[in-house]
């Protein structure tokens, strides 16, 4: 119902130099915001690791019994560790975009736009701040990597977080992307609810897809979260005593190195921040 | 700070259509700087959307509307530089505490971090939440947090404060104490306030005040002015002997006198400035004069054919 009246973008960041200042200032002040939360509500950020380490812990000792070996060479923990990972992130991430949702619907997103701030600014900082959240919550599950056999070696637990920061990126800028789209909270939580469980399930994080018949197969390939998972595997595998590297997604005979993988990531979330931002600078 | 006699809000043919809906029908407005102007309309009366279309959060369908020397539609960063806005919903984050709220707030708008402390800190002050200032807002009364967000509305020092309905469910004590703080703010800054309200006490307290119904001005004034306009004042005498009163009244002064079952009804232009020529003229012994004007509810009930209080 409200739209915006700011300026075309490009224009108004050309007229001062000063510009580009606020609005580097209000994007870190809209970063620092998400870390304040977090920060002041450490029992929620607790709860939404509750879910990924009960997985990991309950699920992960269960299965390891039945399915041994069989799985990537490894033990079955350390096979879903790089799942319960990406599972730590895609909660904040989608929570970021909840509240995105949740604070159009209040009003509370009308108090920041109507700053001097352009409203891409706004989206950019709301998705960046989230990311940081979402690494930092994700980044404190890399203290169970004992429990998936790994050394606690400050360079592998140091990519890992690298690794963690780009999946909570790409994510969080494609759960912004649905949230700017979605102005009913009710249509959010059902569609991205929908969504997030078979891709999470489809993506090999709790099981291998080579078992899956093909057309199941193919929607791999396009699944964002295979990407990630392969990527934090990848990385897992070569530091488990005895680990085998993962198959991996395979387009058309070629398995895409862990580069080409961060780089896909990489790309899909600049590209959908970039919509997000521009749908959102249009109407809101 | 703008120079006094300057002019704060300028709108000429305002409109904004929803749909095939008009919310606003070209709306000529004129607000000075320093000034508290009320505006006064029942619900769906297109007084949100005004607000909205001020302070840059609406685009005007049509007409032009300049607010502390910027045009809403084409330089609306700078409208937005000068402005403070209370919303009707409450719009701060209950997850951060008080102070946290204005500071984001001060570093959104391009605040340096020394400035936005300093600010913060006086300005919780000054509406009474310095102690709770390290509270996070969840924890706070609706009046409160009424009082915080005018605080952050001000925090960035602007020129005109949009209000609407900033008082809507507080109880009385929590409303009169937001009204001293806006009081305490025009004297102090020379900030212009707008606001929308549907308290008839909030509108007594405004310099001008105009009252929108369907989307139009139907009138703007005063509120004295306004009163005046649609009649006189009663002035009500208990006397000894009402009907000889009520007849000598109307024969020595040609006022429009009658005796009721409550006493004597006296209609005149300046009702307080009869009593006491009534007093020294009447010969009937006086008990009681009360002098009553007409409430801005009757301005409203004349313009609107509606009443305020019911609406």
């Amino acid at each position: 119902m409200l739209e915006s009246t700011t300026e075309r973008p490009g224009r108004l960041a050309a007229r001062s130099p000063g510009r580009r200042a606020a609005e580097f200032a209000a994007l870190r002040a809209l970063i620092r915001r998400e870390t304040v939360r977090l920060v002041a509500s450490p029992a929620q950020a607790g709860l939404t690791l509750l879910n990924p380490l009960l997985y990991f812990v309950v699920l992960g000792t269960g299965l390891s019994g039945m399915v041994g070996s069989e799985s990537g060479g490894g033990d079955y923990m350390a096979y879903v560790y790089p799942g319960i990972l990406m599972m730590a992130v895609q909660m904040p991430a989608l929570n970021a975009g909840m509240s995105i949702v949740r604070d159009r619907e209040t009003g509370l997103l009308r108090a920041v736009l109507v700053a001097p701030v352009r409203r891409d600014t706004f989206l950019v900082g709301k998705c960046l701040g989230s990311t940081v959240t979402a690494t930092a919550q994700g980044g404190l599950l890399l203290a169970f990597a004992g429990l998936a056999g790994l050394p606690y070696d400050p360079l592998l637990l140091l990519a890992l977080l690298g690794e963690l920061a780009l999946v909570a990126f790409t994510l969080t800028a494609l759960v912004t992307l649905a949230a700017v789209r979605i102005t009913r909270i009710e249509t959010f939580q059902s569609a991205l609810g929908v969504t997030m469980l078979p891709l999470f399930f489809l993506s090999g994080a709790m099981f291998s897809t080579d078992g899956l018949p093909v057309w199941l197969a193919a929607t791999t390939l396009v699944n964002p979260l295979t990407y990630a998972v392969d990527a934090l595997r990848q990385t897992v595998a070569g530091a488990v005593p005895g680990g085998a590297l993962p198959t991996g997604p395979d387009w058309g005979g070629w398995t895409p190195p862990l580069a080409v993988e961060l780089l896909v990531m990489c790309a899909l979330g600049v590209a959908a921040l970039v919509l997000a931002a521009r749908r959102f600078s249009r109407a809101g | 700070m703008s120079a006094p006699g300057s002019t704060a809000i300028r709108t000429r043919g305002l409109r904004r259509v929803y749909g095939g809906t008009v919310a606003v029908h070209g709306l000529d407005l004129t607000v000075a700087a320093g000034e508290k102007f009320g505006f006064l309309g029942p619900n769906g009366a297109g007084k949100s959307t005004t607000i909205g279309m001020l302070s840059t959060l609406l685009r005007p369908s049509g007409g032009r509307a300049v607010v502390a020397g910027a045009d809403v539609a084409h330089r609306p960063d700078e409208v937005r530089r000068r402005i403070g806005v209370v919303f009707q919903d409450p719009s701060t984050d209950r997850e951060l505490t008080g102070w946290q709220n204005l500071y984001f707030h001060g570093r959104l708008h391009g605040m340096p971090r020394r400035e936005v402390r300093a600010r913060a800190r006086s300005l919780l002050d000054l509406v009474g939440l310095a102690d709770r200032g390290d509270a996070p807002v969840g924890s706070y009364s609706g009046g409160m947090r009424r009082r915080l967000e005018v605080a952050r509305a001000l925090m960035h020092r602007p020129r005109v404060l949009f209000l609407d309905e900033p008082t809507t469910g507080l109880d009385p004590q929590s409303r009169s104490q937001v009204w001293q703080k806006l009081h305490e703010l025009g004297r102090r800054d020379g900030v212009t306030v707008f606001l929308t309200t549907h308290y008839l006490e909030e509108a007594e307290n405004c310099d001008r005040i105009a009252v929108m119904d369907h989307g139009r001005l139907v009138a703007q004034g005063t509120p004295h002015a306004l009163k005046s306009a649609i009649g006189a004042d009663v002035v009500h005498l208990r006397t000894d002997d009402d009907r000889s009163t009520a007849r000598s009244i109307r024969e020595r002064f040609g006022l429009d006198a009658e005796a009721t079952p409550e006493g004597v009804r006296v209609g005149a232009a300046d009702g307080a400035g009869w009593v006491p020529r009534l007093c020294a003229h009447l010969t009937t012994g006086v008990t009681s004069v009360t002098v009553t004007r007409p409430s801005l509810d009757d301005v409203f009930l004349h313009h609107t054919g509606r009443s305020l209080r019911n609406p």
